[in-house]
């Protein structure tokens, strides 16, 4: 038998034993199937032990009464005043960080002098937590907005630097040197081939570190603000609203996916070439 | 344009690559340094390209010495070079964006280079959809678009299957005929080397030096007809012959 004829052989064989071979690619549909199921039966399995009165209501609350507060929140406005609240504290934050960290990142990476001036201050930097820095944060800037922006800025900046340098190093010397041999100047070379070759890479980098903003900036607002859904979840604890406290777990869980999903489609659009 | 390169030397630390190497071209002459793996050939390129300093020795250009990479000495690498995210054409505009060509200049000789490696159709593919031999006609013709006085090539045909390989040489040589450009060409097959060139010089490693230098003057109207032309062939034999006896596996063999 020669390799193909083995190999579908080997892929006919059936049964849900066939999904974990090896390098084996499911279907469109099977994977769409467990794509939704992922959700699905999540969801089945909590309104099942919510109807069964398995838990107490008090702390687990039922499907129907999370949606319920997330509608009367949503009718209210309190729902956007915070989702505008915390999304706009990790904008600012994340877009500063990315501000600074794509020309330092990408400058670490490809002059080892500058790499070896930045990279032990970084290394060291990054193992501070960031929320160890609130005390400090609220002394120098108050309680407003500032320590909130300027934690998600912290707790982002170096592992931006970090991953876009390490991104960088993967620009193949020859294209560097081509430019030069064609009348690149530095400043050419960076931009335009240097950043333009590494920017999806950069991209999936934001997308994997805009999450630790989402931790931050609850964690921000759970010490000192007035909106926000981490916020609001503190609230709810008081008044012992679990419902409530449910319904903002799943609006945070879902604009995080969502932002997700933007940084996706964008890497796809601007690079075609690589996806 | 003539390229002096003279006494020639290149240490990396201690190690001794290049010895007091010398060469010249002129204007229109197509040369090859042959050697084999380690030789120094990419080092001897990437000096005169100015992406490396020699320690010793000169190399100069119309009398000026090379100082660092500049668009009159165009390089084509062996792989690896094209922008992945731009298309054929605008690989080929690329240098000459960077040198703020005209628009309309830039257009119109994207479209000539494109031509000129016969790729007018591939204008619009990424360097990904393109095959290895297409991928390095269209290095060749961004380098060519920025008009540079020599043209550097690397093993250029080096990743390339046999086959593609000797159509590659094909167009080159008639690129060379038909547009009078400098060529200096690095390779380790010596057949390529002989059909192509005026000029080959054979290097020896450890360190790389000229250790034999002669002219070719074959007649190059069908290639296919001079590979097998027994004047070709004895050159070819007696080339193989002096870089057989450089190898350094010969040693396992004799007690040394
Ligand atoms: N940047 C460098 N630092 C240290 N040694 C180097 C450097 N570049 C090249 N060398 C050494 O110089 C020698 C010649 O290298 P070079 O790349 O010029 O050889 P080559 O003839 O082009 O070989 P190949 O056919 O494999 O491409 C090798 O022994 C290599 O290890
Ligand atoms: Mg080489």
């Amino acid at each position: 038998m020669t390799a193909t004829a083995a190999a579908a052989s080997k892929g006919r064989s059936t049964g849900l034993l066939s999904l974990f071979t090896l390098g084996a690619m499911p279907s469109k549909a099977v994977r769409g199937g467990l794509q939704v199921a992922s959700l699905l039966v999540p969801l089945l399995l909590w309104t099942t032990i919510a109807s069964l009165g398995l838990v107490d209501e008090k702390f687990l609350p039922s499907p129907q009464a999370v949606f319920r507060s997330l509608a009367s929140m949503a009718e209210s406005g309190i729902l956007f005043q915070d989702i505008v609240a915390s999304t706009g504290r990790v904008f600012g934050g994340f877009l500063l960080a990315t501000l600074l960290a794509v020309p330092i990142g990408i400058c670490m990476g490809v002059y080892p002098a500058i790499c070896a001036l930045c990279e032990p201050l970084i290394a060291m930097l990054r193992y501070m937590p960031a929320a160890a820095f609130i005390p400090l944060l609220i002394i120098y800037l108050g309680i407003g907005e500032e320590p909130k922006i300027a934690l998600i800025f912290l707790g982002t900046i170096y592992f931006n630097i970090l991953m876009v340098m390490d991104a960088v190093k993967f620009v193949p010397i020859e294209l560097i040197e081509t430019t030069l041999t064609l009348g690149g100047r530095s400043r050419q070379v960076l931009v335009q081939v240097v950043a333009r070759y590494s920017l999806p890479s950069i991209i999936d980098t934001l997308r994997i570190n805009i999450a630790t903003s989402w931790n931050l900036v609850v964690v921000a607002e759970l010490v000192a603000a007035e909106v926000g859904l981490g916020k609001r979840i503190q609230l709810a604890q008081r008044f012992f609203r679990t419902d409530q406290i449910f319904a903002e777990l799943i609006v945070l869980g879902l604009i995080g996916f969502a932002i997700d999903m933007g940084f996706r489609l964008l890497l796809r659009q601007s690079c075609k070439w690589a996806v | 344009m003539e390229l002096i390169v003279e006494n020639l030397s290149k240490r990396f630390g201690e190690k001794l690559i290049l010895d007091h190497l010398s060469f010249s071209m002129h204007s229109g002459d197509f040369m090859a340094l042959v050697g084999s793996s380690g030789s120094g050939k990419s080092t001897i390129l990437r000096l005169i390209a100015g992406l490396d300093q020699p320690s010793s020795g000169s190399i100069t250009v119309d009398g000026t010495p090379v100082s660092g990479p500049g668009p009159d000495r165009g390089m084509v690498f062996q792989k690896y070079s094209l922008y992945p995210w731009l298309n054929a054409a605008e690989n080929v505009a690329f240098g000459m964006r960077l040198q703020r060509m005209k628009a309309a200049q830039i257009k119109e000789r994207t479209a000539y280079f494109l031509e000129v490696v016969g790729l007018s159709d591939a204008a619009t593919k990424l360097p990904r959809e393109l095959s290895g031999g297409m991928q390095q006609r269209v290095a060749i013709a961004r380098a060519l678009a920025t008009n540079p006085s020599i043209l550097l090539l690397d093993e250029p045909f080096g990743a390339l299957d046999l086959q593609i390989r000797e159509s590659m040489q094909d167009f080159l040589l008639k690129l060379w005929q038909r547009t009078g450009l400098t060529v200096l060409l690095i390779t380790h097959d010596v057949e390529e080397a002989l059909v192509l060139a005026q000029r080959v010089h054979v290097l020896a490693p450890n360190p790389g030096r000229i250790i034999r230098s002669l002219d070719i003057d074959l007649d190059k109207t069908n290639l296919d007809q001079l590979r097998l032309s027994s004047a070709f062939l004895s050159m070819r034999r007696s080339l193989s012959a002096t870089m057989r006896e450089l190898e350094p596996a010969l040693c396992l063999v004799k007690p040394c």
